[in-house]
């Protein structure tokens, strides 16, 4: 190992300490959920019925938001790129709300407007007898509510430096906006698309606040993985040792994300 | 009906306003020079259609590209553009790259392929096809960048410094090259350069601008001979002692 060699950027040794609280702040909290698992039972815990259900739900819940904040988030991310610098600023403000607001906030924001006394809830109800709180496809709104800025801003900001040069010399190569689309900037776009996709997924899976409130907590319909530790520490539902398991289980997907993220970043595969 | 191009460009700059006449005819090559600054770039984006008119028009073979109330999106001009830097699509392959443009001029997917494979032969790049632009030369890449510019079919090649960024072999290599094909495909071209040299090898007429404006223009060797403006002179001195020049050979139609 050589030895680091000062050459004027080492920061003042004041600012070690108050890091390496911010590093025990994060760290271990984390390492008390790996002591204090139960190892031996952690495989029945995790693949207990009441586990495995909400299992089962944050992942389709997870993937099916996913895949719609795709379809939507996309197009809206290039429409931002796209965008004068003025209308960028103002339309970003916007996709990032969520991403600052408390997201009970948000559960509450999505009761009021498709209620059943909101007039958009009197509407599905009367042409298709469908109330949307409380049901699973609640709990996919609200995943999206949370979810797309992650995927929206990195996307935007992707195809924003990615391509801009590549797009301006396929079209004077005499490709249309739609052939520059698809054949240039998201081909080029891939790497963001993809981190943002694998970060959507990630906070969908963990969405808990506004899916309490607008999706309720009816196992099998509405409880995600996030609801029934909730449920279990509470003293109903799976048992402490499931809602312990399940935790690490959230843990390792973050981990996964991350290790993902990794490997995804420009060149990081060549 | 007029053809060629026929273009006053009025373009406004926060130090000074760019202010240029230049006609061009059919199948000719015109040499822009300049010192840094001058507007150079600013007029071939205008050419383009990367940059919008203050005032003035710009038309190729009689149809209007920009004017008042007028402007042809770049991919609608059929106007090529071959820059300093090559900017081949990264994830495509050589052959690939060429296919594109072929594909967009409106070739089918086998034909674009059928003029990749030609263009590539031509160049002596075969064994290059399938790789990718990060493992070709400078050299390489500017010889796929052109050959990718001329299977799109343009009416016009604008040639901004593409020589620059080369090192001086290849530079020359280059050079010629640009001056066959332009010569072979019949393309009318501009070419912005900081060399004399390679106005003299590739251009009929020399147009020199300093802030935005005209100072001089007329035949190539005619106006390096004749400096009007210390610019010109520094550009002919710099052409090396006997350098002849050769695009009086595709004069010619």
């Amino acid at each position: 190992m050589t030895a680091q060699v000062d050459v004027g950027t080492r920061a003042p040794s004041l600012v070690l300490l108050p890091a390496v609280l911010a590093v025990a702040l994060l760290v271990l909290p984390l390492m008390a959920l790996l002591t204090q698992a139960s190892w031996s039972t952690l495989w029945a815990d995790v693949t207990s019925p009441q586990a495995l259900q909400a299992l089962g739900l944050s992942l389709r819940t997870g993937l099916l938001a996913t895949v719609l904040c795709t379809l939507l988030g996309v197009p809206l991310a290039l429409l931002i790129a796209r965008s004068s610098p003025h209308v960028a600023q103002v339309l970003r403000a916007l996709v990032a709300v969520p991403l600052v607001l408390p997201p009970m906030v948000g559960g509450v924001a999505l009761l009021l407007l498709f209620g059943r006394t909101s007039g958009i809830g009197q509407l599905l109800e009367q042409l298709w007898g469908f109330t949307l709180p409380f049901s699973t496809a609640a709990v996919v709104m609200a995943q999206m509510f949370v979810a797309l800025p992650f995927l929206v801003l990195t996307v935007e900001g992707t195809l924003r430096t990615s391509g801009a040069a590549y797009e301006q010399t396929a079209a004077t190569l005499g490709a249309g906006r739609w052939m520059v689309l698809t054949r240039i900037s998201l081909p080029l776009a891939a790497p963001g698309l993809l981190a943002g996709m694998i970060l959507c997924f990630a906070r969908a899976l963990g969405e808990f606040g506004a899916t309490a409130l607008f999706a309720g907590n009816a196992p099998g319909r509405t409880q995600t993985m996030p609801l029934a530790i909730y449920t279990a520490f509470n003293g109903a539902g799976a048992g402490r040792e499931s809602a312990v398991a399940l935790s690490l289980l959230l843990l390792a997907a973050a981990v996964l994300v991350l290790v993902c993220l990794r490997a995804w970043r420009p060149g990081a595969l060549k | 009906m007029t053809t060629g191009l026929r273009a006053a460009i009025r373009v406004a700059r926060p130090s000074f306003e760019i202010d240029v006449q230049l006609d061009l005819e059919p199948r000719k090559t015109l040499a822009l020079m300049g010192p840094n600054g001058a507007g150079k770039s600013t007029i071939v984006h205008a050419i383009a259609g990367i940059q919008h008119l203050t005032a003035g028009q710009i038309s190729l073979n009689g149809t209007v590209l920009s004017g008042p109330g007028v402007h042809l999106p770049p991919h609608r001009r059929a106007i090529g553009l071959l820059g300093q830097q090559p900017r081949l699509f990264p994830h495509f392959d050589a052959a690939e790259n060429i296919a594109f443009a072929a594909r967009a001029a409106g070739l089918s997917k086998r034909a674009a392929q059928q003029v990749a494979h030609d263009w590539l032969e031509r160049l002596g790049l075969m064994a290059f096809a399938t790789q990718r632009p990060a493992a070709l030369s400078g050299g390489q890449q500017q010889r796929v960048a052109l050959a990718r510019a001329l299977a799109a079919g343009p009416k016009l090649l604008l040639v901004d410094e593409p020589f620059s960024a080369l090192d001086v072999q290849a530079a020359v290599e280059m050079r010629e090259l640009v001056r066959e094909e332009l010569s072979r495909t019949g393309t009318t071209a501009v070419v912005v350069s900081h060399s004399g040299a390679d106005a003299l090898a590739l251009a009929e007429r020399l147009l020199v601008i300093e802030r935005g404006v005209v100072v001089q223009q007329g035949h190539t060797r005619q106006v390096l001979a004749e400096p009007a403006t210390e610019f010109v002179r520094a550009v002919a001195n710099s052409v090396p002692a006997g350098y002849e020049s050769e695009p009086e050979k595709r004069c010619s139609p």
